[in-house]
């Protein structure tokens, strides 16, 4: 894929493959993502959130496009840039805002804050902040999907930085080699932290150039084309839930902000950034949809509720009460205690 | 009762509980095909097939990650780390991943999963294959620890973890793997968290874990019939529950304290026991607290330096008998 920043013509009709509806659910999706994560700084900078985050703007293409792809009862395992990824399995807004700011109706009751992001009961199985460690559990919980005969399919998010870490590669073959229907996606954002992943990295596609290694295809994707996103997670689901295993994609995209609240994002050459902002994921969709014939007031309609939305999130977020000092001794075990002792 | 060895009793223990529930899944380096390198899961892999029973890559954050995976999502996986010292490889999976979900989550996420280990020295393997580390373990809060000494516990506490929701580690000491000893016939089901008192005496309360509880009750037989001390032996089994109420009891009722740990000297666990035995128990003791440990250094692999690293039954006598009168 040609990764240079520059717009690409895209055919399509409002009823071609993905057609109309599936369209303004991708379009509405990135936007909830985009404005939801537009708050979480917003509300750092009010210091009514502490401790540290990870934000995923300019990156909500791939989360948006999977997390329309996906079956309800499918796995997700991402990163601690993972507030996109949780909010497109659907877990509530309040939810989410109300972790990153520790209060009671966080997602995690305040225990596990922004980088540990989880909602079983939407399928959004964890975000992991060590970094690699979740793509081996992705693989075990598609292990236990083909073991069930449920034909669930995993799906583990990661960054470009991820793939020169040991879980990474263990986790790739061991997957191939028990032919598990997980997806490994690759958000290659161009940087490892700080650093330029090219600069730390022995081949020009981070993941997708070491796929050969474990008899995978090489997959690259405008991972700021929601559309393009939303043809590959469906393809290569469609192909795992069917028993043709594993799939190793590298969606090329751009973090707007820096790598977490501490970083202004200084070490980007002049220039790099806006060039991306004019590829920005959602300008980009916004157009194609006009352009497909999409009237204004449809999309227009859209971005008012979803920002309705997220006010309404952040105002229930900020009326919750700190969490319970209950919670610290609370569900170390299963029977809800933290005894280690009798 | 039927004799098995200590190796036996961990393919019956799993056996027994993957026959009970299909659930029950079973994966490590060499386990289905090889029997295990040690020979403790012979026959599972023709009992069970290769669905259940799966032979994986050299990859141990692979196989606990994937344990962990099939855990959070319904099945109750074993997980073999085939000596404990390569527990350092996939420490981030045991300490960060499975241990924390639970709690990070707010009890969103279910765990229940075991992992089996093989731990100790008296192999002549050397530091990197010999080690003892559940302390490391038991430092790791969220995560149970047992270490069996018996053939009967071994499957009676395999079975327990299988059927615990918490994750549980199963070190088992590598030397007592051919040991014979009596397993009750059929089910045989044991309590994580419990210590056992295998003989009382008055003059102090040893405790001890795995290879050590034997050496504890041969030198308890020495120091009896040559020095005219008479000991009580505790079996710890459980790190983690740990059970203080049986502890506690067992030095109040002879004042005095000596805990027999294979693994190195600081952090040892008898060093927690000995703080709670000082904060809970004082007034109770008639003399200071002796912990018999492995030195503080890595273990050497010469029978003669191995021998005279860990504690043996010699070892153990000369100290209590030099330090209780």
């Amino acid at each position: 894929m040609d990764t240079s920043v520059k717009r690409k013509k895209t055919s399509g009709t409002t009823e071609d493959d993905i057609g109309r509806d599936i369209r303004l659910e991708l379009f509405r999706m990135q936007l909830e993502l985009r404005l939801c994560e537009k708050r979480a700084y917003d509300l750092f900078l009010q210091n009514l959130i502490k401790g540290t985050s990870h934000l995923s703007l300019g990156q909500e293409a791939i989360a948006a496009a999977f997390g329309v792809a996906m079956r309800p009862d499918d796995y997700t395992f991402c990163t601690y840039r993972g507030h996109a990824h949780t909010l497109a399995r659907g877990a509530s807004m309040t939810g989410v805002l109300g972790e990153l700011m520790g209060r009671e109706c966080g997602l995690l009751g305040g225990k596990g804050g922004s980088m540990h992001l989880t909602d079983v009961s939407k399928g959004a199985m964890g975000s992991y902040a060590i970094i690699g460690a979740h793509l081996p559990v992705a693989a075990g919980a598609a292990w236990s999907a083909q073991y069930r005969g449920t034909e669930q399919v995993a799906v583990c998010f990661f960054g470009d930085g991820t793939t020169n870490i040991g879980a990474f590669h263990e986790a790739l073959n061991f997957s191939v080699v028990w032919k598990l229907p997980v997806i490994f996606v690759c958000e290659n954002n161009l940087y490892m932290e700080y650093t330029p992943i090219s600069a730390v990295t022995a081949v020009e596609h981070p993941a997708a150039d070491r796929a050969a290694a474990y008899n995978l295809e090489k997959i690259v994707v405008d991972g700021n084309d929601a559309d393009a996103m939303y043809r590959t997670a469906t393809k290569y689901i469609t192909r795992a839930r069917k028993g043709g295993g594993p799939a190793l994609i590298e969606a090329m995209t751009y973090r707007h902000s820096g790598h977490s609240r501490a970083d202004p994002g200084k070490y980007r050459p002049e220039g790099e950034l806006e060039k991306w902002l004019e590829r920005d994921p959602i300008k980009i969709y916004r157009e194609r949809l006009l352009g497909l014939g999409i009237v204004e007031a449809t999309l227009t309609d859209i971005e008012g509720e979803v920002m309705q939305q997220v006010n309404e999130a952040t105002e229930a977020a900020k009326a919750s009460a700190p969490p319970s000092l209950d919670g610290i001794y609370q569900h170390v075990w299963a029977d809800g205690g933290a005894a280690w002792r009798n | 009762m039927a004799e098995l060895t200590y190796r036996d009793a961990v393919a019956a223990g799993i056996a027994q509980e993957m026959e009970r529930d299909e659930r029950v899944v079973f994966l490590g380096e060499d386990v289905a095909h090889a029997g295990g390198v040690f020979k403790a899961t012979v026959g599972l892999l023709d009992k069970f097939g290769e669905k259940r029973v799966r032979d994986c890559p050299i990859s141990e954050q692979a196989i606990l990650g994937a344990a962990m995976g099939a855990a959070m999502t319904g099945l109750r996986p074993i997980a073999e780390i085939m000596f404990s010292d390569f527990l350092a490889v996939c420490w981030d999976i045991v300490a960060n991943e499975i241990a924390k979900s639970r709690y990070m989550t707010n009890g969103q996420v279910q765990m229940p999963l075991v992992i089996r280990t093989a731990n100790g020295a008296g192999s002549r393997f050397g530091a990197q294959h010999s080690q003892s580390v559940e302390n490391w373990a038991m430092m790791i809060p969220g995560i149970k620890v047992v270490a069996p000494a018996f053939p009967a516990d071994v499957k009676g506490l395999i079975a327990a973890a299988v059927r615990d929701e918490d994750p549980v580690l199963i070190f088992e000491q590598k030397s007592l793997y051919p040991m014979k000893g009596e397993v009750p016939d059929g089910e045989h089901v044991d309590e994580l968290g419990k210590a056992r008192v295998l003989r009382r005496g008055k003059d102090c309360t040893i405790v001890a874990l795995a290879l050590m509880v034997h050496r504890a009750l041969a030198a308890a037989e020495i120091l009896e019939k040559e020095h005219g001390i008479s000991c009580t032996v505790i079996d710890v089994r459980s790190l983690v529950p740990l059970d203080t109420v049986t502890i506690l009891a067992e030095v109040a009722a002879t004042g005095r304290l000596v805990t027999i740990e294979e693994n190195p000297r600081l952090c040892g666990w008898g060093a927690e026991i000995a703080s709670i035995i000082a904060d809970e128990c004082f007034w109770e003791l008639d003399g200071p607290i002796i912990r018999i440990t492995t030195p503080h250094i890595p273990l050497p692999s010469a029978d003669r330096l191995e021998d005279n690293t860990i504690p043996s039954v010699e070892r153990i006598v000369r100290e209590i008998s030099e330090r209780i009168d």
